[in-house]
């Protein structure tokens, strides 16, 4: 009775896996293909490896369900003496080492391929943030004005916390998408300011650690226009699972035009910073900061997850002397996990957020911070 | 047999001392097998918390900070507290029988190595109740998130660590100095049973490796606290250089949760099959070239780190060759298998799902052995997937065969046959809901390490999560066979099983407190 049974588990099993290799076309199970030719060498590469095992598997596992049906006890087996066999074992060792020899051929082929990121057309840094992605296209020429923006996830926290259905691209969505041309190599260079991060879209194959003091380098030329989603991949605090990476390939003329209104973007915010803003716009505008860049640590009403992210509600920092709650900001808190958001925001959108925390969450100093007197201290500041 | 008259003439202590002023051998494996459980349990019931909060897309039941912590502690318990210690609790029980030795070498360090582990370990729990929260960087504890961005808590885990490192080393001192020096006459090195070849060669590699942990962490603790940059790089130090340090030890770590599992099936299978171990020899060289192998491979971990491809090439085929004498030890599994006559009691149903489920974790491990492809997998399910493959129907189900096997040597009783059989097919089903699904996961992109995923995700997760569930039930059935076991049962022969071999089992069931006091008779001592 129980053989049996046993014998038709095995059975089911050895389908499964012969079945899950039809099913994973169909339902998106295996690897991206991708869109570049090194994501299809990878692919194909991840394929072979997996055929190899397969095939072993089978031989193996053959071999011993064999073993386990025909030699039992209880079918009158009796065992063989025979407990070596020099031949037999030497077999064993070099066929393994023929395939490995085989899969090391492409594999070394593929990474060397990969390694080469010499003659990039593009140039953007790539820096991964407590929870973020800053985009800077290194300019040719230093009169140029600068693109340089953050991404950061732009699913709404009600999402998150079951309050709204959930989107098609729930946790996959960004504010500020990176966009490239296609059929150009792009080179990143893949650093961090705070704890190690990984910057990874899967259809590219592209996956490299972003480490603090350190630039790594990897490229990437896209073959089809689209829009590639991927994620942090290396755990960096609370928020890792909230850091998507989101990149827009686009033809050359549609890159070219995006990359003048950034531009144009970035003069206007320059301009803007001189500014006078009003209560209202001020606490709008904050309150959006605050949820793509403060909700994470300080919470959705302020109460922090103390001792290590302090409340804002009723802190002595936010209600106390103005000046000092903008250095705070503006420099960070050295040795914990506060940032020193004077260069990842922007004056306008920090004296927004410093005027919202400054009136809401029961605080209500009344401050109306101006975008101006925060350029003049973070000008103080460097 | 030989060893009975011994019974009268010292017995154990009674009440709580025996425990805690033990130097006996068979008291002090008994001791950190329940630790070794109770952890097993601890650790369980975190996965079981990051299951329930996956089992569906959205933040349902924890902070994403409390999830991380719970990744931590889970992984941290479950290698330092659950797998390595159930090994010890075995080399205690075993090799001094093994190897025909009275006890082990150094009996007042193995009280002492074992007394201070439920000491780390209630000191790292501690911090779960501690305002700044448990460590939540990983059981990896990358720099400079575990130093620069730690909770302040991390004071705590770097002391356990020491403790728990402190201890291994004198457990691993213990169990060389008992192999090399107690065996019985006639017990030369290439008769000894496997699981001690394993064994002996699975405490090199922790002397080895300890210090080096201890090492790391003592870097960190000097960052944090005392000014240094050895991680942080705006002082001149590295943050990968932790990584290169870690895995140093981390790798050689790997191969000591799996070794012994080599030694244990090695003994059960040729017991069920009734037929002697297929290529002895070559499973003892095979287990010293995976050792050796395991000191030169560490940056496989590393891939994406940036390495020069030097360095990316030469870690890759170091990786590619541990499939080589793998390889022969599942070959000559198979091979001791094949033309025996065979019987499935519940610890070789365990013993062969091993040989199958840590197969299929080495094939994904060769997968992850391919740097380009390695891109891809990295960080993803599909190395939690392939890990707990290794560990988990791997070492884990290595010891439950190994707890069934010698259980009624221990207890003198046989165990109950048919809940030992319910908790080996519930296991067997629930460990390949929970982790098969996972590699699909990870292929298509999902991250490990996060709380909440994106939706074309969650159906797998699902499934693994019931996976999960039914698996950690499932668990508590090996606990009421034990204590069953413990408390009565039908009486065991001393020979136990029909096909077993070895100095074990030529003693009284259960064996009595001590146990060779005057060698064994050398003609029992056989060829392995």
């Amino acid at each position: 009775m129980l053989p049996k049974a046993k014998l038709w588990l095995s059975l089911i099993g050895a389908a499964t896996i012969l079945f899950s290799t039809q099913i994973q076309a169909a339902w998106e199970l295996n690897m991206p293909r991708g869109v570049t030719q090194i994501s299809r060498d990878t692919y194909d590469l991840h394929m072979q490896i997996l055929w190899w095992c397969v095939a072993i598997g089978v031989v193996v596992f053959g071999a011993m369900l064999w073993s386990i049906i025909n030699h039992r006890k209880s079918k009158g087996a009796v065992a063989a003496t025979f407990h070596e066999s020099t031949k037999v074992e030497i077999i064993w060792t070099i066929i393994p080492f023929v395939i490995l020899i085989l899969m090391a051929i492409p594999a070394t082929r593929v990474l060397t391929e990969a390694y080469d990121s010499s003659e990039s057309e593009i140039d953007i840094q790539v820096t991964g943030y407590q929870w973020r992605w800053e985009y800077r296209y290194l300019r040719k020429d230093s009169d140029e004005e600068e693109v340089s923006f953050y991404s950061i996830l732009s699913t709404p926290r009600d999402q998150i916390n079951n309050q709204l259905p959930k989107d098609e691209t729930y946790l996959l969505d960004v504010d500020n998408p990176l966009v490239i041309p296609i059929n150009t190599k792009v080179r990143f260079l893949v650093t961090s300011n705070d704890v190690i991060h990984a910057w990874w879209v899967p259809d590219f194959a592209v996956k490299r650690d972003a480490i603090p003091g350190f630039i790594n380098e990897i490229w990437t030329i896209v073959e089809e226009p689209g829009i590639y989603r991927g994620q942090c991949a290396e755990l960096c605090g609370i928020e890792h699972g909230f850091m998507p990476v989101v990149v827009h390939a686009v033809e050359q003329e549609e890159y070219d035009a995006w990359y003048a209104a950034k531009q144009d973007e970035a003069r206007v915010a320059r301009e803007m910073a001189n500014n006078v803003v009003t209560m209202s716009e001020s606490l709008e505008a904050g309150e959006q900061v605050y949820n793509t860049t403060c909700i994470g640590c300080h919470q959705p009403n302020g109460t922090g997850l103390p001792p290590a992210f302090p409340a804002l509600a009723g802190s002595s920092v936010v209600n106390g002397d103005l000046e000092a709650n903008i250095n705070l900001l503006i420099n960070g808190v050295p040795g914990t996990a506060m940032a020193a958001f004077g260069r990842q925001l922007t004056p306008v959108q920090l004296a927004a957020v410093v005027t919202y925390i400054r009136n809401s969450f029961g605080n209500a100093t009344g401050d109306l911070v101006q975008p101006a007197a925060v350029n003049t201290l973070i000008q103080a500041a460097q | 047999m030989s060893a009975s008259h011994d019974d009268h003439h010292h017995g154990p202590a009674k009440g709580l001392t025996r425990w805690l002023y033990t130097t006996n051998h068979k008291d002090i494996g008994s001791l950190y097998l329940w630790f070794s459980f109770a952890m097993f349990l601890l650790g369980g019931t975190f996965a079981m918390v990051i299951r329930a909060e996956l089992f569906q897309p959205g933040l349902q039941l924890v902070e994403p900070n409390f999830f991380n912590q719970m990744t931590t502690m889970h992984g941290l318990v479950m290698v330092f507290g659950a797998v390595m210690p159930a090994f010890v609790g075995l080399a205690n029980w075993l090799i001094p029988m093994m190897i025909g030795a009275p006890d082990m070498a150094l009996p007042r360090m193995n009280n002492w190595s074992f007394w201070i582990l439920p000491f780390a370990f209630a000191m790292l729990s501690s911090t779960l109740f501690m305002d700044a929260g448990a460590p939540n960087f990983g059981w990896t504890f990358y720099a400079p998130l575990s130093t620069t961005y730690a909770p302040s808590t991390v004071t705590f885990f770097i002391f356990a660590i020491h403790i728990m490192g402190a201890s291994s080393i004198m457990g691993s001192i213990n169990i060389i100095a008992t192999v090399l020096n107690m065996r019985a006459p006639g017990m030369t090195l290439m008769k000894m049973p496997l699981f001690v070849w394993t064994w002996l060669i699975t405490a090199y590699l922790l002397i080895a490796v300890m210090p080096v942990l201890a090492g790391v962490v003592t870097m960190m603790l000097f960052d944090i606290h005392f000014g240094t940059s050895f991680f942080n790089a705006a002082g001149g130090g590295d943050p990968v250089l932790f990584q290169h340090v870690f895995w140093f030890f981390g790798h050689p770590e790997v191969y000591i949760m799996i070794l012994p599992a080599f030694g244990i099936v090695s003994a059960i299978i040729p017991t069920f099959a009734r037929k002697r171990l297929f290529g002895y020899d070559s499973m003892v060289y095979a287990t010293a070239s995976i050792a050796f192998l395991s000191f030169i491979v560490w940056a496989h971990h590393m891939f994406t780190v940036g390495m020069p491809i030097a360095g990316e090439l030469f870690f890759m085929y170091a990786t590619m060759l541990i499939a080589v004498p793998t390889g022969v030890k599942v070959f000559n599994w198979v091979a001791t298998m094949f033309r025996g006559s065979m019987t499935f009691e519940t610890p070789m149903l365990f013993a062969i799902a091993f040989v199958v489920l840590f197969t299929m974790g080495g094939f994904t491990g060769l997968m992850l052995a391919i740097t380009p492809a390695d891109f891809q997998y990295h960080d993803t399910y599909f190395v939690v997937a392939h890990f707990h493959y290794v560990l988990v129907p791997g070492a884990i189900f290595s010891i439950m065969a190994a707890t069934y096997y010698w259980l009624p040597k221990w207890t003198g009783h046989m165990y109950d046959e048919r809940l030992g059989k319910l908790h080996f097919w519930l296991s067997f089903i629930g460990v390949n809901v929970l982790f098969f699904p996972q590699h699909f996961l990870g292929l298509a992109g999902m991250p490990r390490r996060i709380p909440d995923y994106a939706l074309q995700f969650a159906d797998f997760n699902w499934i693994s999560s019931i996976g999960g569930f039914l698996f950690g039930a499932s668990q508590l059935i090996l606990l009421v066979v034990v204590i069953k076991c413990v408390k009565g049962g039908k009486k065991a022969t001393p020979q136990v099983w029909e096909g077993a071999q070895g100095l074990e089992w030529t003693l009284d069931s259960p064996a009595p407190y001590h146990t060779f006091a005057t060698p064994p008779d050398p003609k029992l001592i056989h060829a392995q």
